[in-house]
């Protein structure tokens, strides 16, 4: 208690002379850049105790001992560590994460490239998760106690306890293998390949945008299973949140009020309850689809998904350094960025918070 | 003279671990065009009372009664959807706390005119007129402001009377007020009492207050009852109060300060 | 209470379930019980706690159950189908018993889950209670150290970690404790604040004790219950880090029996040989479901408030 207090004086004390909103704005970017540089250095620490030696990938295993000196001197390794840590930091700032060992490309033109795929399946599974997510939710808290709570209760667990890997391998064996109903792995049927024109990356829009359906159904046919998957895995989270934060909201009074007006329990419930709890299922959905981007680090191997996913283990079997500290950084800023994003939404939809 | 509302052995109770707990006992009264007090402490069925009467009482609990009847019409017979025309369009009640009683998300005028529009039919630009008059008449000064406001925009009092103007708004002719003034502060309790007093006696409609303040209800009323461990224990005229012959009534009355004849100690309740 | 001695002695039972408790020790354990009364109504938590103990049986008769050497290759008998050739659930690429190196298997999960489960909580205590308790610039930099690893997407930064430590299981299992163990600190530093400014804190205060004992003997043994919880609910999500990163070849190496490596090596013949990575995935769902039914029920009766009863 004291210490909350003590907060709010400080804040009142700031607000004297700022104007609330410059205020507001400061702190975020205070506290986004702290977070970035701390991400930063995690990296950079990370990169640095690598048992693989940068300079040997570079110069190759028979240098000389001062050809190796001077690309040591180079790399700037003789400097302290952590002036070494400020280049590095300056280096991201410019966007140069440097050279990928796999592809002989930049870091930076590989992530861009890669990140659409990326985007593209979370989107669709957290559209799907979201969209049966929510109502699953709300009618197991309406249902509180009943058959259809407790199966509601059973998906979300499955879902939880299912590893990504195996469910989509076993989904390719089913669907595909035995079924065929839907493609195999990767984005495309080859011949469906460099049809159409790259605009945002994302093929389902680029292909609509081009007007070829037939690139537009191939692109579902194999989007479909890996999306599904992630979005059964925001499902079980969403269900769950939403049903905790619908029995909480149900037990308020102001739903009481709505039914002395007479409201049916159709709006009573979708429109009165539904309504508070969209304000946190904003965290949680941002959350969810923050797990989903991150998440797709398995789903994307498994499926041969050429996302950011794919990108960094890759990298990370044939010790491409410089691509696997690239793509951590830019999950990472995804991830800080998703973050600020939700809580700007939060403060957009929950009247109280202005 | 027929009654708007009679109640006839109503009997409210919740299973729980360790048996039915009866939080209403076989209760019996009716209500005229006129402010009918219930009184007792917190815990006494009261509450449970008012609710049974718009029969929403939450999940477990069990409703019973031998007959509840709206002018003559019982509504233990009513399936749900007719319940919801009676709700609101025909009783309507006013809760304790507006800070928890009103929806935090949604606009006020918007709350009222969804209260409006449920009952009658309207457009949307007539909802509005409507409601902003009816903000007028719990006097709330700046209607159009109000109205776009949210509900933690307005302090308590003013929260109240949003409360009353939305639930006055399609015309009930029953209100029950389930201790509108507790959680307001002091100063403003009287203020809108006074004004549901008057609309509810304009509009000739009949008032339950439920309340354990026994000077606030002996002065608002015609009548009171006088609730205990969920049964009456005594109905009396209000002004006839201190003349209550039940020991219950007659500990509650004594544990009051009185202005007039200060004691060196208030008498505490003997429950036996 | 006058003379129990004349009283018959009451049964555990009675002992247990006594409404006026007449020790602390029997307060507490008829707390213990109660909860566990009510975890023993809800039939999906015990179903969850079966499956584990079914578990811990046979990692521990491991070398008695099973039916092969998990290590034995038999390349004549390979990719055998269930049932065929003495294989019950089948054999793997090299010949070898699928079952027995399920079996063994067991035995791994369950290592990287405890040695998760204890060090991460310990972490996180620390850290937390540090922060709660000291306040000031501590709980500042502690707090913003621990939202850096919030920020960061676990798998991604355990991947990197152990990339960066090398693979095999000990390193994963630091990589999943280095990334799992923010949650704990908030949870403990939440715990510590509301735990502060309590009356016998400052009476302990007034006594003489210091930061450290005060931390130790007073505030550790309240902040448990809450990382129980916590950990049991967090069990599954370790598994099937674990098993990832096993899978990704970041964990246990060959010829080690590691369930997501086991899934690993089958992914290549999922066509025309599903069970060899069917099972061990079938094995891991198990468990990690065991453990979420468990946690869910745990929570259920240890935290009434979240589950909304």
């Amino acid at each position: 208690m004291a210490l909350t207090t003590d907060q709010e004086q400080r804040k009142r004390r700031r607000k004297s002379s700022f104007s609330p909103w410059i205020m507001g704005f400061g702190r975020v970017a205070f506290t986004v850049a702290i977070t970035m540089i701390g991400l930063l250095f995690i990296t950079f620490i990370i990169g640095r105790v690598m048992p693989i030696d940068p300079v040997l990938s570079i110069v190759g295993e028979s240098a000389s001992k001062s050809t190796y000196d001077e690309a040591y001197r180079q790399l700037g390794l003789d400097k302290p560590i952590i002036v070494q840590f400020f280049i590095f930091l300056w280096d991201v700032v410019r966007g140069d994460f440097g050279e990928s060992l796999l592809t002989a490309r930049p870091v930076l033109d590989d992530l861009i490239r890669v990140f659409p795929a990326t985007l593209e399946l979370a989107t669709v599974g957290t559209i799907i998760g979201v969209g049966l997510g929510v109502p699953l939710g709300v009618i197991a808290a309406v249902k509180q106690g009943t058959w259809i709570d407790h199966i509601a209760r059973v998906v979300a667990l499955i879902g939880y306890s299912m590893p990504v890997f195996w469910i989509g391998l076993i989904g390719l064996l089913v669907f595909y293998g035995k079924l065929g109903w839907i493609s195999g792995p990767g984005r495309l049927d080859i011949f469906y390949v460099d049809i159409i024109p790259t605009v945002t990356g994302m093929i389902l829009i680029d292909s609509l945008l081009a007007g070829d359906t037939s690139v537009f159904w191939n692109a579902v046919s194999h989007i479909i299973l890996p999306a599904g998957l992630l979005a059964y895995y925001s499902l079980a989270y969403i269900s769950r949140m939403t049903r905790s934060f619908m029995l909480e909201q149900l037990d308020q009074e102001y739903i009481t009020t709505a039914r002395v007006k007479g409201l049916s329990e159709h709006a009573v419930v979708w429109r009165h309850a539904l309504g508070n709890v969209k304000v946190p299922l904003i965290t949680v959905i941002a959350l969810s689809y923050a797990g989903l981007l991150e998440g797709s680090v398995l789903t994307e191997t498994i499926f041969s998904w050429p996302g950011i996913g794919l990108y960094i283990t890759t990298a990370l079997l044939s010790a491409d350094m410089n691509a696997v500290l690239g793509g951590t950084v830019v999950v990472g800023l995804v991830f800080v960025c998703l973050n600020i994003f939700s809580d700007l939404l939060y403060k957009f939809f929950d009247p109280r918070a202005k | 003279m027929t009654n708007l509302l009679e109640v006839e052995n109503l009997t409210v109770k919740f299973p729980t671990r360790s048996g039915m707990f009866e939080a209403v006992r076989n209760i019996s009264f009716s209500l005229g065009r006129e402010r009918l007090g219930i009184v007792g402490e917190s815990g006494s069925g009261k509450s449970i009372t008012g609710r049974s009467i718009l029969r929403l009482i939450r999940h477990p609990g069990i409703l019973e009664a031998k007959r509840i009847a709206l002018e003559g019409e019982d509504l233990l017979t009513k399936s749900e959807r007719e319940m919801r025309k009676i709700r609101g369009h025909k009783i309507s009640m006013v809760m304790q706390d507006p800070k928890f009683s009103l929806n935090p998300v949604m606009r006020i005028g918007d709350q009222i005119c969804e209260a409006y529009r449920l009952h009658a039919k309207a457009s949307k630009a007539e909802a509005r007129e409507k409601t902003i008059k009816m903000l007028e008449a719990v006097l709330i000064r700046d209607p159009e402001r109000v109205f776009n406001a949210y509900p933690h925009e307005m302090s308590g009092g003013m929260g109240q009377r949003i409360m009353i103007a939305m639930m006055l708004i399609p015309d009930p002719q029953i209100l029950i007020a389930d201790e509108p003034t507790s959680a307001l502060d002091v100063t403003v309790q009287k203020e809108v009492l006074e004004i549901m007093d008057k609309l509810v006696r304009e509009r000739g409609m009949g008032l339950i207050f439920i309340s354990h303040d026994l000077n606030v209800v002996s002065a608002f009323c015609d009548r009171v009852l006088i609730m205990y461990a969920g049964r009456i224990v005594e109905t009396c005229q209000a002004d006839k109060l201190h003349e209550a012959k039940h020991p219950y009534t007659r500990g509650l009355l004594n544990s009051l300060p009185q202005l007039e004849h200060p004691v060196d100690r208030l008498a505490v309740l003997q429950r036996d | 209470m006058s003379d129990i001695s004349d009283h018959k002695k009451p049964s555990l039972r009675e002992w247990l379930t006594s409404d006026a408790p007449t020790s602390r020790r029997q307060a507490k354990f008829s707390a213990y019980y109660r909860s566990w009364l009510a975890l023993r109504s809800n039939p999906m938590a015990m179903f969850g706690l079966l499956i584990l103990l079914f578990l811990l049986a046979i990692a521990a008769f491991a070398p008695i159950i099973s039916p092969h050497d998990p290590f034995a290759q038999d390349l004549a008998l390979r990719l055998s189908a269930p049932g065929e050739n003495n294989y019950i659930l089948g054999s793997d690429s090299l010949g070898r018993d699928i079952l027995s190196r399920l079996i063994y298997g067991s035995r791994i999960t369950l290592y990287i889950v405890a040695l998760v489960a204890l060090m991460a909580p310990i972490v996180g205590l620390f850290v937390g209670t540090a922060a709660g308790y000291l306040g000031g610039w501590v709980d500042v930099v502690l707090m913003r150290i621990t939202d850096i690893f919030l920020a960061f997407p676990r798998l991604v930064l355990a991947l990197a970690f152990v990339s960066a430590l090398g693979a095999g299981i000990e390193n994963a299992v630091l990589a999943i404790v280095l990334t799992a163990w923010p949650p704990y600190a908030r949870i403990a530093r939440a715990e510590t604040l509301t735990i502060r400014n309590a009356d016998y804190i400052h009476a302990i205060k007034l006594q003489g004790a210091g930061a450290l004992r005060v931390i130790t003997k007073h505030i550790w043994p309240l902040c448990i219950s809450s990382l129980v919880i916590r950990v049991t609910l967090d069990m599954a999500g370790i598994i099937l880090t674990a098993a990832g990163l096993g899978f990704l070849g970041l964990g246990a190496q060959p010829p080690s029996p590691e369930w997501g490596a086991m899934i690993s090596a089958g992914r290549q013949f999922i066509l025309d040989h599903w069970w060899v990575a069917t099972m061990p995935g079938l094995a891991i769902f198990t468990v990690s479901l065991a453990f979420n039914l468990l946690g869910d029920g745990l929570r259920d009766v240890l935290d009434p408030k979240k589950s909304g009863k």
